[in-house]
């Protein structure tokens, strides 16, 4: 009787980011904190800081972002996160501190926070997502609501004569003193992922290095409240965010 | 050590030096400003963290962080910029982890003055912020009072896991009193078993005050609710002088109280059977004391510097067993041991006039013009 002998070796060609925890998302079908979450985690890995690391989630979307990661988290009244992130790093400054907010939590209620950590140039890493929307409330207008973006409460577009023009975040956090690292990427399509995988990196790797405050800007997708399908909200990332927000390192100190 | 002059606010500050604070962040505000004027040399020298925040709602999420990551941690403010904390300490109460505020109240409302008041009784002692939820409040009268409730509030709030609230005002801050600092006591070794120190060999730990599920909320709130009446139990703190014969109680927390001990000596020189009673906990309230004190007492006088706050917890405790009568002054105006006495003789001739007295009938007194 002849047996068969198989030969099989398996190569490793994906796999979950062990920051990353196992769990059901809460995330819309097609939203692209999914990616930002993985990126994060990527890094986290990479760099070998699972067990330095503490994130504060904002509130938002990301609220829960506490059950997505397999480190130390704590979550913030909106706004307030870089507030909060500032007190453990200065009590444990040996541990890798990072923050994770969206347009509504950073630019709107905690502008003032998210001005200040840059103007000490704290040695904190901040992943900024912004969506050009409220995501977690609905849908409505943001910081970051593009002139006659249409949403539940500019239901006739964004006036930008009677609501002024939205905030470019990375380059208002690179012209302050503090910032070592400010960059605005985007993750509509798997080249734009992987160039903001390098900054994500670089934010982390600024914060190890103690060069001062590290800012990363993500133009994320909001399928849902957009009333787009996935695939459409990518093309709206790209045709209409991107002329507003154009991708670019606004401040990169020397040295790094 | 010996006692040596010492500025209130300035006292408070090494007494929480002095009881291991390793954290302060704070604002500018007068009248508490030289806490964070002395902090900001005193905390650098020993090679502990102070910061100056941007803002009170800054200041208290820092400390809210530090807290998390397992610091003695504390920050201190004035009436307008604790009202600002209200959200901080509403997430520090939903989330467990201890700190200490020192309140040195000014007038209010608004921008209000910079004088001594006592307008912060409810939004400090009833919770402020949103939730149920109540903080440990103990309020000093002397700066040597101020400087040993220091130094026990770090330790309090570390075993409840709780907000400590030291409530002074502007005139205790401001006063310069003979007192003696305690002993340095030796710093924690270790960060507490919650705290987020990075997970290192051992499971990740998350701080939140957030339960989506109505019913997880609810049984969280229940657990808060054991502890508070826990606090309830064991933390209530008052000071009394000449009660056991008293035929009349006087009560009043803080400078308020110790103005009224003066009338209080000066009515039983005149021959009035007269008492003080002066909660030094706020919450949880000496309820128990003081309806103790209404079964043989003809009536209550309680003072204070603002419109009559802690009057309602007074004549909760009191119950109706005894009429509950108030002085009052607002705005920053500290009460005269002479108006306090004058209240005083004008609450017995209420005793004659009303063979039956109603606790209803008892109007408030303000002092000052009409």
């Amino acid at each position: 009787m002849m047996t068969a002998k198989l030969n099989l070796t398996e190569s490793l060609v994906y796999e979950r980011p062990h920051a990353l925890a196992e769990t059901f998302t809460h995330y819309c079908p097609g939203c692209t904190h999914g990616v930002a979450h993985r990126l994060v985690a990527e890094v986290i890995d990479e760099l070998n800081l699972a067990e330095r690391t503490i994130g504060v989630a904002p509130v938002g979307c990301a609220v829960f972002a506490y059950n997505y990661f397999n480190v130390d988290f704590t979550e913030a009244a909106h706004g307030r996160a870089p507030a909060m992130a500032t007190g453990i790093k200065r009590v444990r400054p040996e541990n890798v501190v990072f923050t994770y907010q969206g347009d509504g939590d950073l630019a709107a209620i905690g502008l003032a926070e998210i001005m200040h950590v840059a103007a000490r140039g704290e040695n904190l890493t901040t992943i900024f997502v912004n969506n050009a929307i409220y995501g977690m409330t609905g849908g409505q207008m943001a910081p970051t609501t593009l002139p006659g973006q249409k949403t539940t409460s500019s239901p006739c577009g964004r006036n930008v004569a009677r609501m002024g023009m939205p905030l470019k975040m990375a380059e208002i956090i690179a012209s302050l003193p503090g910032t070592a690292y400010a960059v605005r990427r985007s993750l509509h399509n798997a080249k734009e992922i992987i160039k903001a995988k390098k900054a994500v990196r670089r934010a982390f790797e600024a914060q190890l290095a103690d060069e001062g405050f590290a800012f990363v800007e993500l133009l994320s997708s909001c399928p849902t409240n957009w009333g787009l399908s996935p695939a459409a909200s990518l093309q709206w990332i790209e045709a209409q965010m991107l002329p507003y927000y154009p991708i670019g390192d606004y401040k990169v100190k020397p040295g790094q | 050590m010996g006692k040596q002059l010492l500025k209130g606010n300035e006292a408070i500050a090494e007494a929480a030096v002095r009881a291991g604070a390793t954290a302060y962040f704070g604002y500018p505000i007068t009248p508490q400003t030289e806490l964070l004027e002395y902090l900001s040399r005193r905390m650098p020298e020993l090679n502990r963290v102070f910061l100056q925040a941007e803002s009170e709602v800054a200041a208290i999420n820092m400390v809210y962080g530090a807290a998390c990551a397992g610091a003695r941690t504390f920050t201190s403010s004035s009436s307008p910029g604790v009202s600002l904390m209200m959200e901080g300490l509403s997430y520090i109460a939903g989330s467990e982890v201890p700190m200490v505020l020192i309140d040195v109240m000014r007038g209010g409302p608004g921008l209000g003055n910079i004088a001594p008041a006592q307008g912060d009784y409810f939004q400090i002692v009833k919770g402020g912020g949103h939730g149920d939820y109540k903080l440990l409040v103990l309020a000093p009268a002397t700066v040597q009072e101020a400087i040993d409730l220091t130094y026990q509030a770090f330790e309090l709030a570390e075993k409840y896991r709780t907000i400590v609230v030291i409530l002074a005002d502007g005139s205790l801050g401001q006063m310069m009193e003979p007192a003696e600092l305690p002993p340095m006591k030796p710093l924690q070794s270790e960060a507490p078993a919650w705290a987020l120190t990075g997970a290192q060999s051992r499971p990740r730990r998350v701080i939140t005050s957030i339960h989506l599920e109505p019913e997880d909320e609810e049984a969280f709130n229940h657990k808060l609710q054991v502890k508070f009446e826990e606090m309830a139990r064991y933390e209530v703190r008052y000071y009394e002088y000449e009660v056991d014969d008293a035929e009349w109680i006087v009560v009043g927390f803080g400078t308020a109280g110790r103005v009224a001990q003066t009338a209080v000596k000066q009515a039983r020189a005149q021959g009035l059977k007269v008492g003080l009673h002066r909660p030094i906990s706020l919450y949880p309230f000496p309820e128990r004391r003081l309806a103790e004190l209404a079964q043989k007492a003809c009536g209550f006088l309680v003072v204070e510097m603002n419109a009559g706050q802690m009057l309602e917890d007074v004549r909760l405790a009191v119950n109706g067993r005894a009429p509950v009568n108030f002085f009052g002054r607002m705005g920053g105006v500290v009460p005269l041991p002479d108006e306090v006495l004058a209240a005083l003789w004008q609450m017995t001739d209420k005793k004659i006039s009303l063979p039956h007295p109603s606790p209803v009938s008892c109007l408030p007194m303000y002092g000052g013009r009409p």
